[in-house]
């Protein structure tokens, strides 16, 4: 794709921009709460873009992406709930617990296909949510208070609000050229092929399922860091954050912004995110006109925002 | 012994109640090709429903009745506002859509019946304990749920098997462009499979009202275990679905009354306390990722594919 001046590019630069200034903006003006408000935003777009790489261009419909939020979460948890303060083995940690449940899950649910594999990864991170609420030395159903974020010695102070949210903005933007990487590598392609033709990919000689599950690895990892993050901006990691309708929302954050687009999922955050926000202060039923307005996005905005812009510059 | 009977029994009734679930959402994604996630709405509504007209009518027989029937239309209704849109779209598209009828629905409950639990208090009729064998009771009420379920599924054979309707819905399942070629109304046979699918989510959910608080979300868990069912049955066979419900039910069942106990022979009892919840839960995913790796088409596969 050539970098052209089109109404989507120009949307992603100044969103881009717009992420990148944000914090001189909260201190001119003294309004934390966007700050508090983005720096959400900003991990929930590193998930969505993890799944965006399974779903948009893999064509694997995980139902259980919230699973990995949880367990990158509960990793750095229960390291700081055991004395185990540092971020340089918190999160590796992390990274390799969610590495290895995907590994798992994967290879157990790309046994199947379509709609049984929706269910299936469903049903996984239900399993893993029991686990958690099972975890009574770690809170249990109650979830588990992180009175320390992890420490990286130094090197960056996670209890600086502003240190904080750059790292989480150097995470997604980390992610996404991570993943601009691979789906522009054979790799990706083959992934990509796989979605429009398996059988064609299985007869020039590729082992389908290899190249599905490695890229399943991937994203699961890459939402992992997205759960340590998060719990080490809430503080708190509890079941709830792995509980099936957060993967549903993860599903819609990335619907809404266009799947198989690079920066689609990040949009789709935010006007998500900015939207339940919005409803909520107007009406404490915010889901009574969430609910509809999916259904009316489903039913007439096909492409979500990124075919829209896409339509912009035809039109 | 006795306990085990009792267990047993409660495992059935367990089954049955999620066959009816089950067999609404195979139902209709075996015959209209939909993923439906609200059906636990549909449940969840069922129960709510049949609260409300229960304590309006005071009579528990009547209230469930009116219950049935207004689960019945509220599942046409979706499905002639909403749903018919999206048949022969992607799946995906179906999950998103009733994720958001899901969010609707919950808060909607909040709305109209406010954020506390309601109960729904059995008629004194139905709360003696029957003796099923010398010496043992068994509660009247988990005893006619079992015999609805039980006369309900073999009423959902009758209907798909013998019926002139049945047949329609057998051939829908196989070929839909063929029957509406044929010259049937296939817009208003969709219309009543969702509607059947739906009163069947309904009725499950106000037979389990009494035993359970009448609560928002409550269709959600036991809509997982549905989908389990029906992964584990095959998806799209009614027959799959009702050994898959019984199995389960008695499997969950039996694993949360007598897995602690288990455990405590070989480890701690500490140990065992906390391992057994989270392992009770776990022990039908665990079913359905062995069978998956050994029939990843489920047990019984519908025949068509």
């Amino acid at each position: 794709m050539t970098a052209s001046l089109n109404a989507r590019n120009v949307i992603v630069a100044l969103v881009v921009a717009g992420l990148l200034l944000l914090p001189l903006y909260t201190s001119l003006s003294g309004n934390v709460f966007a700050l508090t408000l983005f720096t959400r935003i900003v991990i929930y777009a590193l998930a969505a873009a993890s799944l965006n790489l399974i779903m948009g261009y893999g064509g694997m419909m995980s139902f259980g992406h919230a699973a990995y939020l949880g367990i990158g979460g509960y990793a750095v948890g229960i390291l700081a709930h055991e004395g185990i303060g540092s971020g340089f083995i918190q999160w590796p940690v992390a990274l390799a617990a969610s590495a290895l449940f995907a590994l798992v899950i994967g290879a157990l649910s790309l046994r199947t296909r379509g709609v049984y594999f929706i269910m299936i990864t469903l049903a996984f991170a239900q399993m893993a949510y029991y686990v958690a609420s099972g975890l009574a030395r770690y809170g249990g159903d109650d979830g588990l208070t992180i009175y320390k974020r992890s420490d990286f010695g130094g090197l960056i102070n996670l209890s600086d609000r502003v240190q904080f949210y750059y790292l989480c903005v150097g995470c997604l933007l980390g992610g996404i050229y991570l993943i601009w990487r691979i789906v522009n590598s054979r790799f990706g392609l083959v992934v990509q092929g796989l979605r429009s033709n398996e059988r064609r990919m299985q007869a020039i000689g590729f082992s389908v399922n290899r190249y599905r599950l490695v890229c399943f690895v991937i994203s699961g990892t890459i939402c992992g860091l997205a759960g340590a993050l998060l719990a080490n901006n809430t503080d708190f990691v509890s079941p709830a954050a792995m509980y099936w309708t957060r993967s549903g929302d993860l599903m819609v954050m990335v619907v809404l912004g266009g799947m198989g687009s690079l920066f689609g999922p990040v949009l789709g955050t935010i006007v998500f995110l900015m939207l339940e926000e919005f409803l909520s202060q107007i009406t404490e039923y915010w889901a009574l006109i969430m609910g509809p307005l999916l259904l009316l996005i489903v039913l007439f905005g096909r492409g979500g925002i990124d075919g829209l812009l896409g339509r912009l510059r035809r039109g | 012994m006795l306990l085990v009977v009792e267990q047993f029994l409660n495992g059935l009734q367990f089954g049955l109640l999620l066959f009816l679930l089950a067999a609404g959402l195979t139902l209709v994604f075996g015959i209209m090709d939909f993923v439906n996630l609200a059906h636990g709405s549909l449940y969840m509504m069922g129960a709510y429903f049949a609260a409300t007209f229960v304590a309006w009518t005071g009579n528990f027989v009547l209230g469930a009745l009116l219950a049935l029937g207004a689960t019945l239309l509220l599942g046409i209704v979706l499905e002639f506002v909403a749903l018919r849109h999206l048949y022969g779209r992607d799946h995906l598209d179906h999950v998103l859509a009733t994720f958001g009828l899901i969010l609707f629905f919950n808060d909607a409950v909040r709305l109209i019946w406010g954020p506390a639990g309601l109960a729904l208090p059995l008629p004194g009729w139905l709360t003696v304990p029957i003796a099923i064998m010398p010496g043992v009771y068994y509660p009247a009420y988990r005893l006619a749920i079992i015999v609805v379920a039980l006369v309900v599924a073999l009423l959902l054979y009758l209907v798909v098997m013998r019926t002139r309707i049945g047949m329609l819905i057998r051939a829908g399942a196989s070929n839909r462009e063929m029957i509406g070629a044929l010259g049937i109304n296939i817009k208003l046979l969709y219309t009543l499979v969702f509607g059947l699918g739906a009163a069947l989510a309904g009725l499950a959910g106000l037979m389990q009202a009494p035993i359970l608080t009448v609560q928002i979300g409550m269709g959600e868990n036991i809509l997982i275990l549905a989908f389990v069912i029906i992964v584990i049955g095959g998806i799209g066979s009614i027959r799959g679905a009702f050994l898959a419900a019984i199995f389960v039910g008695i499997i969950d069942t039996l694993g949360r009354a007598f897995l602690p106990d288990l455990l405590r022979q070989v480890l701690s009892s500490t140990a065992a306390s906390t391992a057994a919840p989270a392992l009770s839960s776990m022990l039908i995913y665990l079913l359905m990722a062995i069978v998956l790796v050994v029939r990843p088409e489920g047990l019984f596969p519908a025949s068509r594919r």
